[in-house]
Order: C-alpha cells, then sequence, then structure tokens
C-alpha cells in the first residue's frame, strides 16, 4: 500500500499501528534483558546477540518467494557489522504488539509489498545500535575511546593496540550499556551489502527438497483430510450417504459440517477416493442462479450514481464544456483465483487443554486468533508454527482455511492435515474482486487532457479485511493506483462505489487495488494519445513535467525496448506508466497476434526506480515473476459463475502462462538513494496494459474487459 | 495389495491400493515430502520424479505401474551428474522464489540434460512447458539449464 494507507492508519491513530517501535524503547529493552539473563542482550524485539556469538532475527515476515529470508537480514547485518550467512531467522510468534507491520494497519502480515518499506529505517536503527552497545562494551573493557574502536565482521576491533574480541564474548557486557539515544546510520556509500546481489539465504534447501512447507507438515499419527464445500458460496450441506466411502481402504472418519463435508483417512489418496465416493445433498441457498453477467450487470448499473469522492482537482464539470474532444470508454476487469502452486493446506491437533498449528501464513496472529474463537480457547493455548509458503499472492492473508482446518480437526482424535484438492482450492478461493469503470475526459485543441473523469464500482476488501481503514465510502487500496497520478492533471475527479457482489469472496490478490486502477488508466491515457494522434510515449512525457522520477523511468523503458523502431507485421508495442507500492515503474511490452487472435508475448523491458534498493537481484527476480503473474492474468485469467458455481476448476480451464509462452524480460534498475519502494506486486499491475496497449498497436483493437479474447483479435 | 518399489535406490514394501499414485505413497507412506502435489492430473508437474531416468508426473502414476523402474526423487537427484549440475546451476542463478514447484522443474531439467546435453530453446519449451511456476521463474529456468549445460 502506498504512502496515504500509512497516512491514514497511522495519523488515525489505530491502536496497533505504532507497533513497529514498541520494542525498541528502553522499558522494552531491560524487560527482555531481565527475562533473558545477562549473558544476552535484546536492543529490540527483532534482534537477539547470543554469548556464542549466534546474531539471531525474529523475523516478522514470512518468506513466499519475494526473498524478504534475505533482504531483511541484510538490513541488520550492514549496520552491525556481521557476514550475511551469521543471521538466524526465528519466525515471529503471534504477537501483534511486538510484530504488527505499521504499514498494513497494525496487523502483523507480510503483504502490499510493504517489508522493506516498513523497516528500512528501524532495523538498520536496530543493528547500528547494537554494534554501538557492543562496541561501547569493548571499549570499557579495554579502557579505551569507544570511537577508536570500530566493528568488523561480528567483532569489535580495537586497531591502536591490535585487540579485538568477538561479539558472543560482549554480548553480557552490551547488555548492561546504556541504550545509546541516537547511533549514526551509514551513508549508502558505505554500504557493504544493501545495494549487492546476495544469495537467497532460503535456496539451498529448495533445491534439494529438503525446505518444508506447510503442506509438508508431517507428526506422528497424522491422518489426512480432504474436504468439499458447498460448490454454491452460501449453501448448506444437506445430506451425505458415506456407505461407499467409508469402504475405502484407508478412510477413517467422514466429518460433517454446516456447510462442508470432510473425509479423513491414512492418506491423501485414501481421502481423495472416499470424497469422490460420498453422495452428498446440498441445499444451495441464495445464490443458486447467481452468474457472473448478473454482478457485472449490476456494477455496470451502480456506476450511473455517484460515488465517494477519492480525488478531487480543479473542475473537472467546467473544464468539460471547454473541451475540443471529449473521450468516453467502459472497462471492466473480471475476478481472479491466486492458484499459488501449493494448494490450500493446514495441518492441526485440538487437544483438550490446547490447539497446534501447522501452516504456511501471511497472518499469522489471525490464524491463531480463529483457532482460539473456533475452539473456545484462551489465546495463549493456541501455538502456530509458520511455515514456508508455496505461493501467497494475498491468498495467505485469509484464515478461511484454518478455521476450516479447527472445525474439522475438533473432531478427529490426533492430528489431522487438510489439503484442499486442486479443484477445491481454485473453486473455494476468495477472488480478486470484479469491477467496472467509467472514463470521460477532455482534451483541448492539442489533443491534452484538461478534464478527467473516472468513476468504479466494485468490492472493497479492506472494508471486510481491515474495518477501521474503510472510512467515507473509500479506503486506500481500492483507490490505489486511480488516484495521484504521476501525470500532470489539472482537473480530475475520482469517485468509488463500494458495492460487494453476492455469493462470491474477495480478496487481495498480487499488486492489489493497483491490479485493476492501473489497466485501466493507462489504457485510457493510451486511447487519449490514439485520439490526439499522438506517440504513447511522447503523450506521457508531456504530462510528467512534475514528476522527474515517473519521467526517467518511462524515458529509460522506451530507450532500452527501441520504442520507434520497426516490427514485424502483426507486432507491435504498448507501454505502461505507474507510481504504487512507492515505486516508479514503466514497462514496454512486444506482442505478436496471430491470424486466430493468440496472442504472443515476445520481449518485456522494464524500467524501475523503487529507491534505494537491498538485494538487487531479488528486485530483478521479482520483476521477473510479476510480469509472468501479470500476463497470465491478462491472456487467461478469468473465474466465472454459473449457477452460483464457480466454472474453473483446474490448471486447464484456469491456464496461466508456461515456459514456452513465456517472454524475455528486462529490467533495468535506476540509482537511488531515496527511501526503497516495495517490489513484490509492481510488476503485475504495470504489465497488463503495456501487453493490452501493445496488442492494440498491432492490430487497432482496443480491449476494455479482461482477460484478452482471442475471438475479437482474429483477422486476416 | 503389497509392492516392493524402489525409490533412491532402496526398496520399500507399501500396502497400499494399486491405483494409489506413486506421489502420495512418496509424501503420505514413505515420508518423501520434497515431491509435491500441485494438480492431481498431470498438468502443472510439480510431482515430477524419474522412472529409470524419465520424467514422469507421479501424480498420475499408480504405484500398481511402477514394477521394477527405479525411482528417484528430488531428494536423490543430486547424486546424479545431471542432477548435480541443475541444482548447481539454479543455485548460481537463483532460480528459486517460493519454491514449491522447484523439485518439479529440477525434476523435468535433469532429465532432458543427462538425455540432451546440449538443449535449444525449443527442446528446452518441449521439456519445461508441462512444469507451472506461478512465480514465473521461467527467464532463469531457461538460463540455468543452458548455464548447466556449459559447466557439467
Amino acid at each position: 500500500m502506498n504512502a496515504l494507507s500509512r497516512r491514514v492508519f497511522l495519523q488515525g491513530g489505530v491502536a496497533a499501528g505504532g507497533g513497529l517501535m514498541l520494542g525498541f524503547g528502553l522499558p522494552t529493552l531491560f524487560g527482555d534483558v531481565m527475562a533473558e539473563g545477562p549473558s544476552s542482550f535484546a536492543p529490540d524485539a527483532f534482534i537477539r546477540i547470543g554469548s556464542d556469538g549466534s546474531v539471531t532475527l525474529t523475523m516478522p515476515y514470512v518468506e513466499m518467494g519475494q526473498g524478504t529470508y534475505t533482504s531483511i537480514p541484510m538490513l541488520i547485518a550492514e549496520e552491525l557489522e556481521v557476514a550475511l550467512s551469521q543471521v538466524r531467522l526465528e519466525h515471529a510468534p503471534p504477537d501483534e504488539k511486538h510484530y504488527a507491520n505499521p504499514l498494513m494497519g497494525g496487523v502483523q502480515g507480510t503483504g502490499g509489498s510493504t517489508a522493506i518499506r516498513a523497516v528500512w529505517e528501524p532495523l538498520r536503527q536496530a543493528g547500528a545500535t547494537a554494534r554501538a552497545m557492543l562496541i561501547a562494551a569493548a571499549a570499557k573493557r579495554w579502557n579505551v575511546d569507544p570511537s577508536s574502536c570500530h566493528a568488523e565482521l561480528g567483532e569489535v576491533v580495537h586497531k591502536a593496540s591490535a585487540r579485538r574480541t568477538t561479539y558472543g564474548a560482549l554480548a553480557g557486557d552490551a547488555a548492561q550499556i546504556p541504550v545509546p539515544e541516537k547511533v549514526a546510520l551509514k551513508r549508502p556509500e558505505e554500504f557493504k551489502l544493501i545495494g549487492t546481489p546476495a544469495k537467497r539465504l532460503d535456496a539451498p534447501s529448495k533445491v534439494d527438497g529438503t525446505a518444508i512447507f506447510g503442506i509438508d507438515a508431517r507428526l506422528p499419527g497424522l491422518k489426512i483430510a480432504t474436504l468439499a464445500q458447498s460448490p454454491v458460496f452460501g449453501g448448506r450441506l444437506k445430506s451425505v450417504d458415506d456407505t461407499a466411502a467409508k469402504a475405502v481402504k484407508g478412510v477413517r472418519q467422514i466429518v460433517r459440517l454446516d456447510d462442508a463435508v470432510a473425509v479423513v483417512a491414512d492418506h491423501m489418496w485414501a481421502a481423495r477416493k472416499g470424497l469422490v465416493a460420498l453422495i452428498i445433498q446440498w441445499d444451495d441457498g441464495p445464490h443458486a442462479t447467481l452468474s457472473t453477467e448478473d454482478i457485472a450487470r449490476d456494477l455496470e448499473k451502480g456506476t450511473l450514481d455517484a460515488g465517494a469522492v477519492a480525488q478531487n482537482v480543479g473542475d473537472v464539470a467546467n473544464a468539460m464544456t471547454g473541451a475540443v474532444t471529449k473521450v468516453d470508454a467502459n472497462y471492466q476487469v473480471p475476478f481472479l483465483a491466486h492458484a499459488a502452486m501449493e494448494p490450500m493446506n493446514c495441518t492441526v491437533d485440538v487437544r483438550k487443554d490446547g490447539c497446534e498449528i501447522w501452516v504456511g501464513s501471511q497472518v499469522i496472529a489471525r490464524a491463531q486468533a480463529t483457532a482460539a474463537e473456533t475452539t473456545g480457547l484462551p489465546l495463549d493455548k493456541v501455538v502456530v508454527h509458520n511455515h514456508l509458503i508455496g505461493g501467497g499472492f494475498g491468498r495467505r492473508l485469509e484464515i478461511d482455511g484454518v478455521t476450516r482446518a479447527v472445525q474439522i480437526a475438533m473432531h478427529v482424535d490426533g492430528p489431522v492435515k487438510v489439503v484442499w484438492t486442486r479443484e477445491e482450492d481454485i473453486q473455494h478461493d476468495m477472488y480478486r474482486p470484479y469491477f467496472f469503470d467509467r472514463f470521460s475526459a477532455g482534451l483541448d485543441a492539442a489533443g491534452m487532457p484538461i478534464a478527467w473523469n473516472h468513476r468504479f464500482a466494485g468490492s472493497s476488501i479492506i472494508a471486510r479485511w481491515l474495518p477501521p481503514g474503510f472510512n467515507n465510502g473509500l479506503d486506500p487500496d481500492t483507490i490505489d493506483g486511480a488516484i495521484d497520478l504521476p501525470y500532470d492533471l489539472p482537473n480530475m475527479r475520482v469517485e468509488y462505489l463500494r458495492m460487494e457482489p453476492p455469493g462470491i469472496p474477495t480478496a487481495f490478490w498480487r499488486s492489489v487495488g493497483p491490479s485493476h486502477n492501473v489497466f485501466v488508466v493507462e489504457s485510457f491515457m493510451d486511447e487519449l494519445a490514439t485520439t490526439a494522434k499522438q506517440d504513447p510515449v511522447d503523450y506521457r512525457r508531456v504530462l510528467l513535467d512534475k514528476s522527474p522520477r515517473a519521467r526517467a523511468v518511462l524515458l529509460l523503458a522506451a530507450e532500452k525496448a527501441g520504442w520507434g523502431q520497426p516490427l514485424p507485421k502483426d507486432s507491435g508495442r504498448g507501454v505502461s506508466l505507474q507510481f504504487v507500492f512507492g515505486t516508479y515503474m514503466a514497462q514496454v511490452a512486444e506482442v505478436e497476434v496471430s491470424k486466430d487472435g493468440e496472442v504472443r508475448v515476445r520481449r518485456v523491458v522494464c524500467a524501475v526506480d523503487c529507491g534505494s534498493v537491498v538485494n538487487p537481484d531479488t528486485v530483478q527476480a521479482q520483476v521477473e515473476g510479476a510480469v509472468i503473474f501479470g500476463i497470465s492474468a491478462a491472456l487467461f485469467g478469468e473465474i466465472t459463475l454459473k449457477n452460483g458455481r464457480v466454472e474453473q476448476t483446474n490448471f486447464n480451464t484456469y491456464r496461466v502462462l508456461r515456459m514456452n509462452e513465456a517472454p524475455t524480460i528486462e529490467v533495468h534498475i535506476v540509482k537511488s538513494t531515496e527511501p526503497p519502494g516495495g517490489m513484490g506486486e509492481a510488476g503485475t499491475s504495470a504489465i497488463v496494459p503495456a501487453v493490452t496497449n501493445a496488442i492494440f498497436a498491432a492490430t487497432g483493437k482496443r480491449l476494455r474487459k479482461l482477460p484478452v479474447d482471442p475471438a475479437e483479435l482474429r483477422h486476416a | 495389495m503389497a509392492y516392493t518399489i524402489k525409490v533412491n535406490g532402496v526398496a520399500n514394501h507399501v500396502d497400499v491400493d494399486g491405483d494409489m499414485p506413486l506421489l502420495w505413497v512418496l509424501r503420505d507412506v514413505l515420508g518423501l515430502t520434497g515431491t509435491k502435489y500441485g494438480c492431481g492430473m498431470a498438468l502443472c508437474g510439480a510431482c515430477t520424479v524419474h522412472l529409470d531416468g524419465v520424467a514422469t508426473r507421479s501424480c498420475v502414476m499408480p504405484v500398481a505401474g511402477v514394477g521394477n523402474a527405479a525411482v528417484t526423487t528430488i531428494e536423490a537427484i543430486g547424486a546424479t551428474d545431471a542432477g548435480r549440475s541443475i541444482q548447481r546451476a539454479w543455485l548460481d542463478l537463483e532460480v528459486v522464489q517460493c519454491g514449491y514447484c522447484q523439485p518439479g522443474q529440477i525434476m523435468s531439467a535433469s532429465a532432458l540434460l543427462a538425455s540432451n546435453p546440449y538443449p535449444n530453446d525449443s527442446a528446452i519449451d518441449a521439456a519445461m512447458s508441462g512444469n507451472i511456476c506461478r512465480c514465473g521463474t521461467y527467464v532463469r529456468v531457461r538460463e540455468a539449464i543452458k548455464h548447466a549445460a556449459k559447466r557439467p
């Protein structure tokens, strides 16, 4: 989320919002010291230096591919002057007082491309503070001036007397040193780790099969369950005939819930066979006839009414009356599934006196809370072991899978691992919302926009997920990428109508609000350029005089892509520009459209200015991956409902990009010492309009509804 | 029904239905969790293992069909020449992100390299297009296979 969400959540005084600094104050420091004994000390809730010299970082974020297990320790290691390999990671326990993410409204969460942005200063402060205390302890021991000592590779060195001592030997003494109120952070030119490609710490275990994801949890006596939930959201279980299922070898138990049924077995195959053998009657409930078309029609109608004003600059209505040319366009984006490679799963052991959970979660404290609520146990009787996540993309910001697994486990004696089939995973996802957008613009005689009107309707995730973040009909995520555009638009009005679709749950999806807004804004901007008969890059450039960083990435991407150079027949280039997640990004996509309308993205060039870069290799990898993720959505991604049921089932009907369809991807990173921006998601929102704008360049066909429909692109 | 299957050089006796896919025998019976479940229909390749060196989707391979074939999984692929160079290339080029699909990617890539020491782009496409990566590591998977081919 962008800087706005920080303002809203922090200045709004959401109580837990200041979580980041909680552990950093003196009282907590000494509290921790007392608790842990004199031989180790904790400059804050995040770092522990043991008397054996070990440096342990209590990791508030979970690794799901974004490289956070490498980039976050880099911040500590840089200022603490230890090798990156010296830092050990421990998952933070569920504890929103100490480990809340201030950029996620005080939720202990990993998401929204917030991790580096949230801890860039504090973690380096913590490292520098610890280093200063270790140096002070050594200087005291040697009776020398601390300023005559320095730290390197886990040791304090007094050069003049050629003495050196390890951090481990100093940790006990350092705990007795008063915490300095202010420590100087390194200047960027002094960085040894930050800005230099670092090897991922989680890579070795991920290439030899030893990495343990939630789905790999193993326990003595573990049973495996799989489930069927009501095929229509909001439906109920009417009856189950389990005669045949019980006869399947290895099936142990059938668990009936209000709106689901699970088969518990010795292994997944028996559970799956048992599930297929069940004869289930559902009461479909109120959404039995719902279709996506119904939802789209309602949203379209909704945008005829005024919405909450997300941004109002100048006087659009007045400016429109003076426009020489007017442009109108409507856009729609579909529901999308996450389809992470690791299907939903959660292992639970419910006992009389407690509950233990093994799961990969982006919100571990919420996982704990739902288990406590579901079982009726006190919070402190619920232990959650977080795991590597086999693809999050927002899906693991939801706890429905944990709740479900606990409901099942309450009927089972001993631990049970609930594994969703791929079909269940896709048909009971919580989806990127459907949006309907209405645009109108007025252009002056030179073709430049003097009025920009954008109104859209769809679900607000924040309103459900973090209600205090939804105010006056708005939330910072849903409008992110639609307001505060990098362009200088003298008259601009953006309105949003919250309309929750019936019968289908919605959730965050990689690149969140911008996943929708950047597509529509950058498509419409392209339409304006076309109307003005101007080059799409030139047209944007003229509007960027007040945003030099945006202008720079636009021009860099265009230059590296060879913008304007000839392409083969039926090919085209498209551009996009965005400022979201605190990061400036421009992309140029090259596509080729076959006679039968199939789109092939051949090459993508990305220029990015994400401020200070921690691990450049991760920045590049995140763009590469986010681009592939976005192309999947642009070309294939669509969840549809028919008779209340999700029509897609597996990777054959919910297609994603494959190796033979992947473009080459070039990433150009702008050098900068500005504060870091988020990098986990930006590439996804940026690629979608770059692709559709390229399709327009290749075919003259403007696509206003995703995903791309090859039938619209067939040509001779 | 009892079956004896040779996995990573070790004979294992399992008493399961013959239609049980090898994937679940490996994961839920033998505890070899490196091989992953992704789709159950041979659509995504996360479950790829080798049967006598041939890349095989274990999620649709009934245990009764394994017979005397030598099963190799991600846990042991590093003991083969191709597997070792692929794993090293994966680390050199920092291929992994979430890592969930990577055992399958590595098994497919190892089988490719073992049968074709210098695969070109179309050979890579043919061998690797059955392996989905949602993190989108395809660019690096391709480069890493070429890297491994260069430095066996």
